[in-house]
């Protein structure tokens, strides 16, 4: 028998069932259509102002650093005096988010570059596919339009994040997903950024950049 | 590493920890950070016990009905592009690792953190084949470099000081200025990224392990600090997922909310820094990420808990929040157990992955204080699987026949109270008598077990039934 039927039917023996009673698999197929949302956490119902000063304040704790503009067009400006208030190089790395390619970084002297990162990038910038209030999360998608190495390789990572898309919890971060993906449809990967990359494997003392960034940086639009 | 468990050597284990002036050192980082973090996290989140209950009726809802949730990822992963091999042993999960990559040529295989690559001993499979094994967690890389163990399934390298971890990077790094200054944390960590960059960057393929599998997506999901499970899992050309059977979950809701409960078991975080959640291979107009996405599925003996008095078990995501409150883990730390799972989940694991002859110490590693069941996320009832092992170690004629004489002897009195509360009212004075002078016993016939490291505390006259009659008569009086 193969290692899978042996599997399936040593669990099936164990559990004294054959797979194929009607209540199990019909209770099972409402499971996954239904995706019911479990307990709810107080914490990420507030009004939108209140989430998004919840974000704040999560990611913060969780030791980002976050700066609030207008409007999408200040975006560049934004990050090109990041650059220089952490005495770094006005050269960043990121992919074609069609809202990325909308700012106007001419107005910058930032050197730009696109598409995957080599390890060699100082910075990149992503757009988030949303933020969650409860804990201070980013979410990104991967794709061209915003590639999964410049999250994670680049000494400094730069998140831009539209402030209506900063969701309670993950549960109506899930639905934002589902809406935009189909039911059942997933990025190849999604990503939740909780702060910079850190370790506490030596004497439990936390240190921060540990293989990813070692700092990481939210833009809030909130325009 | 751990092919070969030293488990049955428990007690002389535990007296090596015991004198081991380092690792007692390290230890006392365990018994104040983890315990007082958790705390203040869990007294953050209001909902946070009921969200205890959630977890645990989501996993009990899941074994209830695995292996149709089973069934359902594995169609899942298919259609996002990926492949499932289901492996009934350690032995074929080694298989089907190794012929992934011989078949894709693999010469560096990167590493995230993964218990089940160390139940299978992994590791030294892909460097008998010929292939390089490089671990990337922080504290994984530093115990390779020491071809260890892991002494605590989140804080592998949480038996070691930094002096220790400086030396052996002193040893290994021989490319490096000998006369370079490594005398701080930071300057250790920053050593480390720099050497595994290189490596991350040079490998074939990369192996995770899981933490949940949903069968809603086919999404294996990483959880992380540092970020090292995503570079091993992206940049390679072929990504292997290994988890076991278990971890699957129904729908990324039902991960939501044990994931609540993760974080803040295991370090005390509101949650932690990456949660990754990764569906298939590389697709059109990616330009980055794997172009090859397997899963090995382990079964290794968890069809058969299955059923038993031990499918509880089965619920365990592997936060170690049990072993961070155990005295006893407290004491002697996790190697002293001997194979891949320490503290009090691992006792009651490890006896059913190798065997009751071989790990059947372990669940009497325990004062059966509740700790571990009172912060345990899933509400894994781990002092009365212990019991049951205990149960059945005794059953089957294992333990030592001392203590078979000392419970026979003692039900011998139990089952005829009469008689017990005689000869314990006659124990208990003489014991007092004797002792008077003193209030204390340095030592005492059969019980060298005791005042070996402790003095034996005099009696103070009578027994607990005396003095509780006596207090009941009083009241009602």
């Amino acid at each position: 028998m193969s290692a899978r039927a042996d599997i399936l039917s040593n669990i099936r023996r164990s559990m004294g069932v054959n797979g194929s009673e009607r209540p199990r698999v019909a209770t099972v197929e409402e499971r996954l259509e239904r995706a019911p949302r479990g307990v709810v956490v107080e914490r990420g119902r507030g009004s939108k102002e209140e989430r998004l000063a919840l974000f704040v304040a999560q990611a913060k704790g969780a030791l980002a650093t976050v700066v609030e503009v207008e409007s999408r067009a200040e975006v560049p400006a934004a990050i090109a005096a990041y650059l220089r208030e952490n005495n770094l190089p006005a050269r960043i790395r990121r992919g074609d988010d069609p809202r990325l390619e909308e700012m106007p970084w001419a107005d910058t002297a930032l050197e730009i570059s696109f598409g995957k990162s080599d390890g060699k990038d100082l910075t990149a910038v992503n757009h988030a596919f949303a933020g969650v209030a409860e804990t201070g999360t980013l979410v990104m998608t991967a794709g061209h339009e915003n590639p999964t190495t410049l999250n994670f390789l680049p000494d400094y990572a730069i998140a831009v994040l539209d402030a209506k898309d900063v969701t309670g919890d993950y549960e109506d971060m899930w639905s934002k997903l589902r809406f935009a993906y189909g039911k059942g449809g997933m990025p190849r990967v999604v990503n939740w950024i909780t702060g910079p990359s850190r370790s506490a494997d030596i004497e439990q003392t936390m240190l921060l950049g540990a293989h990813g960034p070692r700092s990481l940086h939210v833009v809030i639009v909130k325009g | 590493m751990t092919a070969h468990p030293t488990s049955p050597r428990f007690k002389d284990n535990a007296r090596q920890a015991l004198d081991d002036a380092q690792l007692q050192k390290a230890l006392g980082n365990v018994r104040v950070n983890f315990i007082e973090r958790r705390a203040a996290v869990a007294a953050k989140l209001p909902e946070f016990e009921e969200l205890r209950d959630s977890a645990r009726d989501i996993k009990d809802h899941v074994l209830a009905h695995l292996d149709l949730y089973l069934e359902r990822y594995e169609e899942a992963v298919t259609r996002s592009g990926g492949q499932v091999h289901w492996a009934r042993t350690a032995a074929e999960a080694r298989e089907a690792v190794l012929a992934i990559c011989r078949r894709v040529g693999a010469k560096t295989v990167t590493k995230g953190k993964s218990m089940i690559s160390e139940e299978i001993a992994l590791n030294d499979a892909i460097e008998a084949a010929g292939m390089k094994a490089v671990e990337t967690d922080l504290g994984e890389y530093i115990i390779q470099l020491r071809h260890e163990a892991p002494s605590h399934i989140i804080a592998p390298a949480v038996h070691l000081n930094a002096t220790q971890v400086e030396s052996d990077f002193r040893k290994h790094h021989t490319h490096l200025d000998p006369a370079r200054d490594l005398s701080q944390p930071t300057q250790l960590l920053t050593e480390a990224r720099t050497i595994l960059r290189e490596k991350f960057l040079a490998a074939d393929v990369g192996i995770t392990g899981a933490n949940f599998l949903i069968a809603e997506t086919g999404t294996s999901i990483i959880v992380t600090n540092e970020g090292n499970g995503d570079l091993t899992q992206t940049l390679p050309k072929v990504h292997i997922v290994i988890a076991s059977i278990e971890k699957v979950v129904p729908t990324l809701e039902d991960a939501s909310q044990i994931l609540r409960v993760l974080a803040r078991s295991a370090t005390g975080q509101e949650m932690s820094v990456y949660t990754t959640f990764s569906t298939g291979p590389r697709r059109p107009g990616d330009v980055d990420g794997p172009e090859e996405y397997h899963v090995v599925l382990l079964d290794n003996g968890r069809s058969a808990m299955l059923g038993t008095e031990f499918q509880d078990m089965l619920r365990c995501i592997r936060c170690g929040a049990c072993m961070n409150h155990c005295p006893v883990y407290h004491a002697v730390g996790g190697h002293a157990y001997g194979w891949v799972y320490p503290g009090p989940m691992g006792a009651v694991l490890t006896p059913t992955l190798i065997g009751v002859d071989k790990g059947g110490h372990l669940p009497n590693a325990s004062t059966f204080c509740g700790r571990c069941e009172s912060v345990c996320p899933v509400r894994i009832p781990l002092p009365k699987l212990m019991r049951h092992w205990r149960e059945r170690e005794f059953e089957r004629h294992l333990s030592p026949a001392t203590v078979r004489w000392g419970l026979g002897f003692w039900a011998f009195f139990a089952k005829r109270p009469k008689l017990y509360r005689l000869a314990t009212g006659l124990a208990m004075r003489a014991l007092a008598r004797l002792g008077r002078t003193k209030g204390r016993f340095a030592s005492l016939p059969f019980a060298s077990g005791w005042t070996d490291h402790r003095d034996f505390p005099a009696p103070q006259g009578a027994t607990f039934q005396d003095q509780w009659k006596a207090r009941r008569n009083g009241r009602t009086a």
